[in-house]
């Protein structure tokens, strides 16, 4: 009785590794151009080292997420992206990235690149002035003065932010009057506007109530055929809802880096079994 | 029983608690309204010295104002030379000192390294502990043989000393109080506007300035009611010529220093219109805070 129940088994784990083998031959086929490489990247305040060997491969018009407990260096991780972490006094960082074949630490145009790869922020963080100034900011800090083109890049940066119906009657109007995920989807279009290519979000909606974070996830689901979207999120559901690839983060490495499903199903590791069923973080 | 005693004990030593509670709550409140009397003793006395001449004597305001000679001996009091020179030395400062001084504010608040901020920082915050005699002295060493040998006047005091004195002197007040305004703009707008790939500079000027303006404006009032009302460093480079003036190399005889020259020996009408010359220049400090006011219950919005 034993060896069919052996027998039995084999066949049964034969069969499961088929069929993961399909799945990732599939995958591999539909996968997408490669758009940011990350090479054994670390990352040090000071003496501190917050980042360690970080390697990802984040694809074109996908979503990434990242998971992980707070102080994971999730964020930290996402503002090497776009060198956010340069305005800290003290930062150190060793290894590549890549994005379009071009190393963003080797090449000093840090405005280039942030024009480039846009942010969205935890907090709403519009400036005080109307809406339209906000989203027009941007460009015309690019030297954009053509009032036709501007309203123009309003009118298709709060489309493609899905909020235009609901502030088209009061561009001119001060930004900060509206609600927490208005303003929220206010600084997508604002970055939009830039015509960016990747757009990071660290923890676009943790300062948002649900029908507004339900809002931004159907909006960042849409934006994935135009942009390659990072985020950084705190939620886990969100991140199996709206991401194709999850990196999860732990004390400053990555853990496991996969399909979204597979790490909310299959992971490897069990670090990242424990904490994408809620047994810590 | 003994449960009472202690009781007792205690609703004594609270007695004593409230009883100085009250007594320490009477004397902050008799502080404070000592500035306030001051303040009214002041104004009263200015006012009733001032008015004197007009009301009583039969002097014209129209003619105290508009009037261009100053000759006491001769019964003319006519202070116009002196607002005109308080007005241009007042402006000509504030071209000068507001852009180096909003430049310097902005230099600490967001570029300078934090030790390099820790040492300027100070050295500006001296500069408004110096006696404003220093800055007459340094004014009539330095400035006035200066722009004698430049211009080639015969006399250096002149509007522009003024300005120079003035324009070094409204700094302090300036610099820290639009550095505090700039530092208190959100950390969040800089990086809104640095992730959008705008440059440092463009950020300064186009969020974080515009959001620490009521501030700004603020420090600029500010650093105006110091220049109007200076005195002591101004009469040493004014050179104190009762004349319009018409070039900013003219002597000048601000109103400040028409009243620290001549109250020493001034007396009857004289004397009074001493006090009325300090009426308008109180007038020019009330109408600086009142346009203060205005500005910060705007910020506040």
């Amino acid at each position: 009785m034993s060896t069919a129940v052996m027998e039995r088994s084999e066949s049964l784990v034969k069969e499961e590794n088929l069929t993961v083998k399909v799945q990732s031959e599939m995958r591999s086929k539909i996968e997408k151009a490669s758009k940011i490489a990350v090479k054994d990247l670390n990352l040090f305040y000071g003496e501190k080292q917050a980042l360690y060997g970080v390697s990802l491969d984040i694809r074109e018009k996908e979503v990434t997420a990242l998971i992980g407990p707070s102080g994971c260096g999730k964020s930290t991780f996402l503002r090497t992206l776009n060198r956010m972490n340069d305005l800290i006094d003290g930062v150190k960082i060793t290894g590549d990235i890549i994005i379009d074949s071009e190393n963003i630490y080797k090449n000093n145009d840090v405005i280039k690149l942030r024009t480039k790869v846009g942010m969205v922020f935890q907090k709403p963080n519009l400036f005080p002035m109307s809406i339209y100034d906000n989203v027009a900011y941007g460009p015309r800090m690019q030297g954009i003065k053509n009032k036709k083109e501007l309203n123009k890049i309003v009118e298709e940066s709060l489309r493609g932010a899905a909020i235009w119906d609901e502030v088209k009657d009061r561009l001119k109007s001060s930004a900060l009057g509206l609600s927490g995920g208005q303003q929220q989807r206010i600084c997508i279009a604002r970055a939009i506007a830039m015509k960016p290519d990747v757009i990071l979000m660290d923890e676009p909606t943790s300062a948002l109530d649900p029908i507004s974070t339900l809002k931004v996830e159907e909006l960042i689901t849409n934006m994935k055929k135009d942009y390659t979207i990072v985020i950084v999120t705190h939620n886990m559901q969100q991140a199996a809802r709206i991401s194709d690839k999850t990196a999860f983060f732990l004390n400053g490495e990555v853990v496991e880096f996969d399909d979204t499903d597979i790490i909310f199903s299959t992971p490897r590791d069990q670090r990242t079994e424990d904490y994408v069923t809620g047994r810590f973080g | 029983m003994s449960i009472q005693t202690n009781s007792v004990e205690i609703g004594k030593s609270n007695k004593r608690k409230y009883l100085l509670e009250k007594i320490s709550s009477k004397l902050f409140l008799i502080c404070a309204l000592l500035s306030v009397i001051s303040l009214l003793l002041i104004i009263g006395f200015v006012f009733y010295k001032g008015s004197h001449p007009f009301i009583v004597e039969g002097y014209s305001f129209i003619d105290f104002i508009f009037g261009t000679d100053w000759v006491p001996s001769e019964d003319k009091f006519g202070i116009f030379p002196m607002i005109v020179a308080s007005i241009l030395a007042t402006i000509g400062a504030l071209i000068i000192g507001v852009p180096v001084g909003l430049f310097t504010a902005i230099f600490l608040a967001e570029i300078a390294s934090k030790r390099l901020a820790k040492i300027i920082s100070p050295a500006i915050q001296l500069l408004a502990g110096i006696p404003s005699v220093l800055y007459g002295v340094f004014g009539l060493a330095i400035i006035v043989p200066f722009l004698q040998n430049t211009f080639g006047l015969v006399k250096g005091q002149s509007l522009l000393a003024v300005i120079l004195v003035l324009a070094i002197m409204m700094l302090p007040t300036i610099v820290t109080v639009a550095e505090t305004a700039i530092r208190a703009v959100p950390n969040t707008y800089r990086e809104g506007s640095l992730a959008l790939g705008v440059s440092q500079i463009g950020t300064i000027f186009k969020v974080v300035v515009p959001a620490a303006k009521s501030g700004i404006m603020t420090a600029i009032v500010l650093g105006l009611g110091r220049a109007i009302g200076e005195t002591m460093a101004v009469i040493l480079v004014a050179g104190n010529s009762l004349i319009v003036p018409t070039s900013l190399t003219d002597s000048v005889r601000p109103l400040t220093t028409n009243i620290a020259l001549e109250m020493g020996y001034a007396a009857g009408t004289h004397q009074e219109m001493l006090f009325a010359t300090g009426i308008v220049l109180f007038s020019f400090i009330l109408i600086l805070n009142f346009v203060l006011a205005k500005i910060s219950a705007k910020g506040g919005n």
